[in-house]
């Protein structure tokens, strides 16, 4: 091939590679006029939960990153916890075998008459949300799970959110990262309304 | 043991009697304490700032900046071997290998088909930057800035060349991985992109047993096959591939000109350099010519037969997703919904929610599945019949030089050539 050969193929070289540089623009551009600078991460809404226990075992680490958290201040700090205790224990004490924590990551502490504290340990606790079912079928529904985003490693797809049968977990916005049980009427408009379920 | 029973059963019995309608009441009111006890927060610690986000954008850039410097400007191979390891240390273990360009292709796809989707501008960024970088300087990117190419090429013990029918062979697998992810992401069924990285969980140091046996059998075929997963899985590397042939300053072998002495003939472990050919005598031509156009008669039966395929894969592929799953498992067996272990139906039944409204959605994402797996059929046709097409073409080429498709800009065979500036 002479010189024409070479000019020719550089011009079909040139040709393409503007062609590419435009699809790729065009690509960014339509991406940006629909991509948010506000980052989002995973969270688990606890009212749509239904305590099916995969948060403990779906999470790409071994240790999942998501724990039991304890919204006090929607507890009745029950002496009969149905969290804390197994239904069909034997006496209300805190006796390994009375508890419904496999990891016995809960511990129950005497404030007043008839009044308990329950206080979860995080480090024991794997996210197996016995507890939050037997609070959420017994009592106030105080106990509720919770991705930590100091555990977190912020997945771009959640394993857990791809298996949870409730659709409980979805990206929500960094600005309000936790969905905490509590003041009722408040907590469903935390939700922000561009907020992508997975499904 | 008695009063607990009755305990129990009182409560129980106040529970189905209470209103908990819109759960907008605690069963147990919040005690008034005596003692002062004052109730604790749930803490709730912070996620990664955002602003680190954005300094994740600033260190791609300046690594892919300087790769391309020391593959293109500097040649030097020692460069790039040092930026990898720098890759692999902070976008692999110190950011968990998390956001990254291969996986940001499903964002990107997903924002294209699901308008309730926003992709964050980082995830948009990484997608963008390294194909522009590509498209003018070459796969820069995977000699220096992923943490997957990092890992793999780091590890390249005693790389034996691959004979050409099987490089192009396993070569279709990227596309088809990459046709898989499009569609699985675009539908919101799964991001298999992810869940798949088998480099990932070494990343973490911390990932589920099967993942961890993934990335350890890997990291030993790499031994011997150099980049197993960049050359024959990586779906971002066909899109980096069809850009970089197209690129304007790609690096060459020789920094002056090739004086066809065979030293680097051997020198890639990728068999990515073309070595020199003559023109085909015009016998050869001539049967070429002829192949080249049953090829190109080939190709659309090719694609008929491939969207043929895909169509009647889409009932299969579409139970990835769960509602697809759900609504036929209820409808083929709808015994199961007696079974209390099967967690997927029984938070189904206690949502409240109708079949008849799981099955609609279930269709409508189906027919979502019916569309692109055919598309994605003729697709894989179209890529089978081109590269067959390619076979026929020999162009005279009188050095050695990078196959630019296929070159990682590593850098090795650079050392190997001779010839001064
Ligand atoms: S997977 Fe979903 S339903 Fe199951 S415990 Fe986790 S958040 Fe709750
Ligand atoms: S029962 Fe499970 S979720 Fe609750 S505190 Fe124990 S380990 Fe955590
Ligand atoms: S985003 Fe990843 S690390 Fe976080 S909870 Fe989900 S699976 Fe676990
Ligand atoms: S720079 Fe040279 S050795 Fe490295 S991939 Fe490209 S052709 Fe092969």
């Amino acid at each position: 091939m002479g010189k024409d050969g070479h000019s020719r193929r550089d011009f079909i070289q040139t040709s393409v590679r503007a062609s590419l540089f435009i699809a790729i623009g065009g690509l960014g551009a339509l991406g940006a006029s629909r991509a948010t600078a506000s980052h989002t991460v995973w969270q688990i809404d606890p009212f749509k939960c239904t305590q099916c226990g995969r948060c403990a075992t779906e999470c790409v680490m071994a240790e999942s990153a998501v724990k039991c958290i304890h919204a006090y201040d929607i507890c009745g700090y029950c002496d009969l916890c149905g969290g804390y205790l197994k239904p069909d224990a034997n006496d209300r004490a805190t006796g390994g075998e009375n508890q419904l924590c496999p990891t016995a990551a809960i511990s129950r502490n005497f404030i007043e008459e008839p009044y308990f504290e329950y206080v979860i340990d995080e480090a024991l606790c794997i996210g197996c949300a016995k507890c939050v079912k037997g609070c959420t079928a017994f009592g106030n529904g105080s106990f509720h799970l919770q991705i930590r985003h100091d555990r977190c490693l912020d997945c771009n797809e959640c394993a857990i959110a791809r298996v949870c049968p409730s659709e409980a977990i979805s990206r929500i916005s960094i600005k309000k990262p936790y969905l905490i049980k509590g003041k009722f009427e408040v907590i469903p408009s935390v939700e922000p309304p561009k907020s992508s379920s997975k499904k | 043991m008695k009063i607990l029973m009755k305990i129990v059963l009182v409560i129980c019995l106040m529970w189905i009697v209470m209103p908990v309608s819109g759960q907008s009441q605690a069963r147990f009111p919040k005690p008034e304490f005596d003692t002062g006890y004052v109730q604790p927060d749930p803490s709730t610690p912070e996620p990664r700032a955002l602003a680190m986000d954005y300094f994740d954008v600033f260190v791609l850039i300046l690594v892919l900046s300087l790769a391309t410097y020391f593959a293109i400007r500097r040649r030097s191979r020692g460069g790039i071997l040092l930026l990898s390891v720098f890759t692999l240390i902070y976008f692999g273990f110190f950011r968990n290998g998390c956001i990254c360009s291969i996986g940001a292709i499903q964002n990107v796809a997903l924002t294209l088909f699901d308008p309730n989707y926003s992709i964050s501008l980082v995830a948009l960024l990484f997608f963008i930057i390294p194909l522009l970088f590509t498209l003018f300087f070459g796969r820069t990117f995977c000699a220096g800035a992923c943490p997957l190419g990092a890992i793999q090429d780091l590890l390249i013990f005693k790389p034996i060349s691959i004979p050409v029918w099987l490089r192009k062979g396993l070569g279709l697998i990227p596309f088809l991985y990459l046709g898989l992810a499009v569609l699985f992401a675009a539908t919101g069924t799964d991001f298999i992109i992810c869940r798949w990285d088998p480099y990932v969980g070494i990343f973490r140091m911390d990932a589920r047993f099967i993942m961890i046996v993934l990335g350890v059998a890997m990291l030993l075929i790499g031994l011997f096959v150099a980049r197993p997963y960049c050359r024959f899985l990586c779906p971002y590397g066909v899109l980096l591939n069809w850009t970089s042939r197209f690129s304007k300053y790609h690096m060459a072998i020789t920094p002056s000109s090739c004086i066809n002495c065979k030293l680097c003939e051997t020198s890639c472990p990728f068999d990515a350099i073309d070595i020199p050919q003559e023109q085909a005598p015009a016998s050869a031509r001539q049967s070429d010519l002829k192949k080249f156009l049953v090829y190109l008669l080939i190709i659309p039966l090719l694609m008929g037969a491939g969207a043929f395929i895909g169509y009647k894969s889409h009932v299969f592929l579409s139970k990835a997703h769960s509602d697809v799953y759900l609504a036929e498992l209820l409808i083929k067996h709808p015994e199961v919904k007696n079974d209390i272990d099967n967690l997927d139906v029984q938070a189904f039944l206690s949502a409240g929610e109708t079949l008849d409204t799981l099955v609609k959605k279930a269709g409508v994402i189906r027919a979502k599945f019916k569309t692109g797996s055919w598309i994605l059929g003729a697709f894989m046709g179209l890529v089978i019949g081109v590269s067959l097409l390619a076979q026929t073409t020999h162009r005279k080429n009188d050095d050695y030089r990078p196959d630019k498709g296929n070159c990682y800009s590593c850098g090795r065979c650079m050392d190997y050539c001779p010839v001064e500036k």
